[in-house]
């Protein structure tokens, strides 16, 4: 043989999508922002400060603790950028701007890094982060702690006091102090940063499945079962169903915290089961539980389920059906 | 000729599994294919196809001509080699391989005649067997790239069920146009063997599968079948939707017929034999002219490749030479790749010869190779959608790390055909298809035990 050229060899194929992570996080914090942008005006500069503080600690505590462990840094897949929008979105914007940077902390060293880092995450980080600031620091992330803003003119019903949540039961219905739905859609009320504005959230939500970042099965599944459990625990108030649905965190839920990608099943049929599984816990915890809200927890505990749920929806291969009907048919 | 437009197995609504949208880049489709001039040296390895090597029956200093037996076995799993040059044999022995392995061939150096073995002839078919020794004497295998010996796939028998003939011409990698310009440049051929085989083998449906983005290759098959009064309608052109792995065997047998191979089955337990359009081009005229398989298209193409081309050369031949007839290399290629970039494999040298399955030979400059930096696992599910054998690649993955040969097994991982769709599909740059391959050594491995 004649003088040898070498190329470079690897496993095919030898060409690859457009796709990367970098670009998934960045399409999800582009879908965030309409949610962001509504809390502003909803609440003021106070929220900015909030996501400003939560976002960059999530930044930083992901920087220092890829540093710490000596593994490759993983900031640049801005995955930390999207834990802190999440987690700023799930407080009320009077909390200690402390209390918000110690929720990044907790979600990104304790709940993601600890575990390994992007996509080992057992729940949703910005969740288990909301939860443990909510049982550490009860009083500053209740009801209390909640305030609306009075900006460009808006009289804001909640202004303090009780979220949404607060103001309907199954006994009573829906209270008459409560906001009216319009407000409940555009976020004039209050509630946590982000959760408010159903409108701000259903636009990201239809930016994300236009740009098949998520499947649309979680929140259709999830939202649609709320609804027809509403439905029939109300006996059919379409008032109080149109309440449970834009009212509390259920949106912002459904939307973008029940489908994070690592918490969620990646099959079809798991995606659904999950959703329903949130949709109940969410129902039974709002009805039924002493807490008015109760979509966090719901996420939470189903993300725990998720391998469960991957094991029992595991794909037949292509061509098995057939297969089964042939026995079927040998049988007869 | 009767076609029909479908949507095939790849449509979401068949079963969820949608293939991805590569890029077709078919820059070479309007170039006619043309002949190489006769290179100085052919190196003929032993093995080209899937099966039983084949003995060398000549020895250094044999004078061979055009289309001579230079290699044979009785295993019936294999495919004889023939001179596919005239000359003198210089070498007998071991040569490297596009893919590493070292091969016994025999070297030919031309004496630029390229006279043709006066023995051939048109064979002579009076019955199923004849036409199958016919077959296995043309040394026949698949072009389309796996290189499985025709004979044994159209030996099966006469009452087995099997009733239904695809001929694959939906070229579904991008780059390749050969299956294409086979289509537009020898329809005629196409249409007889096609036509042969189905008399010949008593099929009961016959499908030609092209993509819809050869529209010219369709139009050019009607018209040539519609002017053939002997040619009626019992062959139907399928039309179907360009995405990948459309070409593949299982997908192609369910988007045209409805019918699902089972996972560890072949195409014929549900009655199907899927022939490449070129396999079925060379029948044609081998039928005609008894001349063996001697020489084979294949596109030249890629970012680095000056002047990117269709051409017919014989077998054997050096890729290197192949490149320096097209042009060379008008930028240092980064990634050489004989076949297509889904599913072709990245060579380092190219100082190998060209063998009977190799339909491509694409080069790439640096800056046109897109590299992906490898992340962890994000579990976003594209390759779970990509996969078009119903797959969880990435928990394919995760077993392989664990070399789990039991896990492996209940994930699957043998019926993955290595598209490298979820690959193609994956934000996170993992290679998965090295891990599937990585799997399904761990499985044979721990079933060899």
């Amino acid at each position: 043989m004649s003088e040898m050229t070498k190329y470079t060899v690897s496993a095919s194929p030898h060409v690859r999508s457009a796709e990367t992570t970098t670009g998934i996080m960045l399409d999800v914090i582009i879908a965030l922002i309409p949610a962001g942008i509504a809390s502003i005006f909803v609440f003021g500069p106070r929220a900015l400060a909030v996501i400003a503080v939560s976002v960059i600690v999530a930044v930083l505590a992901e920087f220092l603790s890829r540093k710490v462990m000596k593994r490759d840094q993983t900031i640049g897949d801005l995955s930390a950028v999207v834990t802190g929008l999440l987690l700023a979105y799930n407080l009320p914007s009077n909390i200690p701007l402390w209390m918000a940077g110690l929720g990044s902390i907790i979600a990104i060293v304790v709940v993601k890094q600890m575990f390994g880092g992007i996509g080992q995450n057992f729940v949703n980080p910005a969740l288990a982060g909301r939860i443990i600031l909510m049982s550490s620091f009860p009083g500053k992330m209740s009801a209390a702690s909640f305030s609306g803003a009075n900006v460009m003119g808006w009289d804001v019903q909640g202004a303090t006091g009780a979220t949404p949540m607060g103001l309907i039961s199954l006994s009573d219905g829906v209270a008459d102090t409560a906001p009216s739905l319009m407000e409940m859609f555009l976020g004039t009320t209050s509630g946590c940063l982000g959760e408010v504005s159903a409108l701000a959230l259903i636009l990201g939500g239809l930016y994300l499945i236009i740009r098949k970042v998520i499947s649309p099965i979680i929140p259709v599944v999830y939202i649609g079962v709320v609804a027809i459990f509403m439905a029939i625990a109300f006996k059919f108030d379409m008032y109080a169903v149109a309440y449970e649905i834009l009212g509390g965190g259920l949106m912002i839920g459904a939307i973008f915290m029940a489908t994070d990608y690592t918490t969620s099943p990646i099959t079809k049929n798991g995606k659904i089961i999950y959703a329903v599984g949130c949709a109940l816990i969410t129902c039974l915890i709002r009805l039924f539980g002493s807490l008015p809200e109760g979509v966090s927890f719901s996420i939470i505990i189903m993300n725990i389920l998720v391998p469960h749920i991957e094991n029992l929806t595991f794909p037949k291969p292509f061509g098995y059906v057939k297969e089964k009907k042939e026995k079927e048919e040998a049988k007869s | 000729m009767a076609s029909e437009k479908i949507e095939g197995a790849l449509k979401p609504v068949a079963n969820g599994h949608g293939g991805v949208h590569v890029s077709h880049h078919k820059n070479t489709s309007a170039l006619e294919i043309v002949r190489m001039p006769i290179p100085d040296r052919v190196i003929l390895p032993m093995q080209q196809h899937i099966g039983a090597p084949c003995e060398p029956t000549v020895k250094v200093g044999d004078e061979v001509k055009v289309g001579q037996v230079i290699g044979d076995t009785d295993k019936f799993v294999s495919a004889p080699i023939h001179a596919t040059v005239s000359g003198k044999v210089t070498a007998v022995g071991p040569v490297k391989l596009a893919n590493g392995n070292m091969v016994p061939a025999v070297t030919i150096e031309s004496d630029g005649l390229m006279t043709l073995d006066e023995n051939i002839k048109a064979p002579e078919i009076n019955s199923r067997e004849d036409f199958l020794k016919a077959v296995r004497a043309s040394g026949l295998v698949g072009l389309g790239g796996a290189g499985f010996p025709t004979h044994v796939k159209l030996a099966f028998k006469e009452d087995s069920g099997v009733d239904t003939l695809i001929i694959n011409a939906a070229e579904c990698e991008p780059f390749i146009t050969v299956d294409h310009r086979e289509c537009v440049d020898n329809s005629w051929d196409v249409l007889s063997g096609v036509y042969t085989i189905k008399e010949i083998l008593g099929f009961k449906h016959v499908y030609i599968a092209i993509e819809d983005n050869k529209s010219d290759a369709f139009k050019v098959l009607q018209k040539v079948a519609s002017d053939n009064a002997d040619w009626d309608d019992s062959v139907k052109l399928v039309v179907l939707k360009s995405q990948y792995p459309q070409g593949a065997e299982k997908v192609l047998i369910q988007s045209v017929t409805g019918r699902c191979v089972p996972p560890g089955k072949l195409p014929s337990d549900v009655g199907c034999v899927v022939m490449n359009v070129a396999s079925v081009a060379f029948l044609g005229r081998y039928l005609k002219t008894g001349k063996p398989l001697v020489s084979r298209s294949l596109t030249v193409d890629g970012s680095a490749i000056a002047e990117p081309k269709n051409i017919r050369v014989p077998i054997g031949t050096e890729i290197s030479k192949i490149v320096e007839f097209c042009g060379g290399f008008k930028t240092e290629p980064y990634k050489v790749i004989s076949g297509g970039p889904m599913m072709g494999m990245a060579i380092a040298d190219i100082n190998v010869p060209l063998l009977k399955n190799n339909n491509a030979v694409l080069a790439f400059a640096k800056d046109t190779v897109k590299v992906k930096t490898e992340r962890a696992c994000i579990r976003c599910g594209r390759c779970v959608e990509a996969c078009p054998m119903c797959l969880v690649p990435t928990k394919i993955e995760t077993r392989a790390h664990l070399k789990d040969a039991e896990a492996l097994q209940k994930a699957n991982a043998m019926t993955c055909m290595e598209c490298g769709s979820c690959a193609f599909a994956c934000p996170s740059g993992r290679p998965l298809v090295q891990y599937m391959r990585l799997a399904k050594t761990i499985i044979r491995e721990a079933g060899a035990k």
